[in-house]
């Protein structure tokens, strides 16, 4: 065994060290891989960004309550008497003001985004005061709040960001009528940030919804409430109500949009990385070719057939990995941070998110890029050990 | 080991057929073939390109087997080992000089004549003094740190030549050893291969075109068409 990890040390540095006569073609697989790898971490960096954003917004003891049946607030629907009942139910923690229950209201308008002046569905939610303290998050960084029963509007830095005219001072028509952006808040990278706040009430009649609300948004007294939360509304004959933690809210919320991302992300990854494994599979086979009478001088020399199998391996995982490296540099140098907006397939508003290159996709562009390497130089591996020493040698 | 010719037989070949087959066309090579060398001999093969020079060689190193017959060497039967086994054989018994030479260009001229070594359970340490003492049998101690490109063609075989007897092996095989270089490197090479014959006993088996060649040799056998003879007939 000793003898035999020798013998791989020696071929392997022998394949190392002669790197340098085949620059060009290694290079190009090289770089064929880390194409792919750029390609598949930035494409999965959206899902990864959607995910995180979504993750972002919930809080461990918050809870969602929608009309039974509901998968989203804007399917949603309750009385005045619905949220004043969910906000008495056990569980739910107080502060000076009352029950932390936030009724909210949802809907969507037209504001053209920024980059292609093409209009999204933006999310303007209607709140009241007790919004802010069930979200702690939540942070006002330029202007003020809303006046309640004003035509005024707050704005997440998302969706200033992404989408036009929602500048502070500016004004944006809801319902026929011009509404100034009076201030602009954070929400801790949250979904919040990719909405426009109003006063509840004021929503209300503008869109003529009378008392409805779409939501009721709870902070609870701990997580280990929710139990007992849900088992008094959902126990409750006055009430035919869905109440959900936030994490699993948002969880299901972002499920279409991250599994069609990842899937189509794959799938671009998978095709690349096709042509990629043919780039490796032509220049291990180059390399091969070119070492043949080293490694037919090894074998009669004694080597064996296995570490010239691993040193050929070797460096096509090495070149791998380089391509690899360098690839998932660019998708991170390239990509993390950059913040756009999508549909969100369950509410068909719009969400603003960054791109979110982690280490775990970093880890997985390296893994991939990797296998490429080992499929691509596994045959040309076998093939020069597998050719006859005397052929080889006479090949020469 | 150093061993001195005493008669023993060293190799023995017995009725070898080595056929090739490409495609559906089968070549015959070698046609029950018998050879016996003793120990301690400088055996020069002759012939015509494509007689079967090489391919005895490689039969007898242990590089290829034979489609019929035995080969012995020192009383082994080595077309029977496993490839593995034939593998640790060559390694051990036999030292292997080539026409071009076939050096590893990334590594130094010691760094070569130490590769057999590395198949040995010798220290580092033991490995470079062990090239050392076969680079200075070739006369090369001062090119030790010199890369092949940076070496004369007869430079270069004195290296290939340090590599084939750094591990003592029991039996040289050279094959066409001065084919590549012009007569004054040549001779030299010659006069290496028979000093270590003389000296140090080594068995040699020279496969070569040149008559000037040949005649360093104790012993030397034509191969024609398949068949050994001890003058060349039928060319």
């Amino acid at each position: 065994m000793f003898n035999w990890i020798r013998q791989v040390l020696a071929v392997t540095r022998f394949s190392v060290l002669s790197l340098p006569q085949r620059k060009g073609s290694s290079a190009a697989a090289m770089l064929g891989i880390a194409g792919v790898v750029a390609v598949m971490v930035g494409v999965l960096s959206i899902a990864q960004g959607v995910l995180k954003t979504m993750q972002s917004s919930a809080a461990d003891e918050n809870a969602i309550v929608l009309r039974s049946g509901s998968d989203s607030e804007m399917m949603s629907g309750l009385g005045g008497d619905d949220t004043r009942i969910i906000a008495e139910a056990p569980g739910i923690a107080r502060n000076n003001l009352g029950a932390l229950a936030s009724p909210e209201l949802f809907v969507i308008i037209n504001i053209p985004m920024r980059s292609t002046g093409t209009d999204a569905n933006v999310p303007l939610r209607g709140v009241q005061a007790q919004a802010l303290n069930v979200r702690e998050r939540f942070r006002l960084v330029e202007g003020r709040m809303f006046e309640p029963g004003l035509n005024e509007v707050v704005v997440g830095v998302g969706a200033r960001e992404q989408f036009a005219g929602l500048e502070l001072g500016s004004s944006i028509l809801v319902s026929q009528e011009m509404w100034p952006v009076v201030g602009v808040f954070e929400a801790g990278g949250g979904l919040a940030e990719s909405e426009i706040w109003v006063d509840a009430p004021v929503l209300q009649s503008s869109y003529r919804r009378g008392n409805s609300y779409q939501a009721v948004y709870v902070k609870l007294n701990t997580a280990d409430s929710f139990d007992e939360f849900k088992d008094a509304l959902t126990s409750d004959p006055r009430l035919n109500v869905k109440p959900m933690r936030e994490a699993d809210y948002y969880t299901s919320q972002s499920t279409t949009v991250t599994n069609l991302i990842t899937g189509l992300g794959t799938l671009i990854a998978f095709i690349m990385g096709l042509g990629a494994i043919f780039g490796a599979l032509n220049t291990m086979y180059t390399a091969v070719s070119s070492r043949t009478l080293e490694i037919a001088t090894l074998r009669a020399l004694g080597f064996r057939s296995g570490p010239v199998v691993i040193s050929v391996l070797s460096e096509s995982l090495l070149l791998a990995f380089a391509g690899g490296l360098i690839g998932a540099g660019l998708a991170w140098l390239a990509f993390d941070g950059f913040r756009t907006a999508t549909l969100n397939w369950a509410s068909f508003s719009a969400i603003t998110f960054s791109f979110d290159v982690n280490a775990g996709l970093l880890i997985q562009g390296i893994v991939f890029a990797m296998l490429i390497g080992l499929i691509g130089g596994l045959l040309p591996a076998v093939r020069a050990a597998g050719q006859p020493v005397a052929m080889a040698l006479r090949e020469l | 080991m150093t061993t001195k010719a005493n008669g023993e037989v060293l190799v023995k070949v017995s009725g070898v057929d080595k056929v090739f087959k490409r495609g559906s066309e089968e070549i015959h090579v070698l046609g029950g073939l018998d050879l016996e060398i003793p120990t301690g001999e400088f055996l020069a093969l002759m012939g015509p390109s494509g007689s079967g020079k090489s391919t005895l060689l490689n039969l007898v190193g242990g590089l290829d087997r034979p489609s019929e017959g035995a080969v012995e060497v020192g009383g082994k039967r080595i077309d029977q080992l496993s490839d593995r086994k034939l593998a640790a054989w060559r390694a051990r018994h036999v030292g292997l000089v080539f026409q071009f030479y076939n050096l590893m260009p990334v590594l130094s001229a010691q760094k070569n004549v130490e590769l057999p070594l590395l198949l040995t359970r010798l220290s580092a340490a033991e490995r470079k003094k062990r090239a050392a003492i076969a680079l200075d049998i070739v006369g090369l101690s001062h090119r030790a740190g010199h890369y092949p490109r940076q070496l004369s063609g007869g430079e270069q075989q004195r290296t290939g030549i340090a590599r084939a007897i750094v591990t003592d092996p029991t039996l040289l095989l050279c094959d066409e050893p001065t084919g590549d270089l012009d007569r004054k490197a040549g001779d030299e090479i010659l006069d290496l291969l028979q000093a270590l014959n003389r000296e140090q006993g080594k068995t040699i088996i020279m496969v070569t075109h040149d008559v000037h060649a040949a005649a360093r040799a104790t012993r030397t056998l034509h191969l024609n068409k398949g068949r050994l003879s001890a003058s060349p007939i039928d060319q």
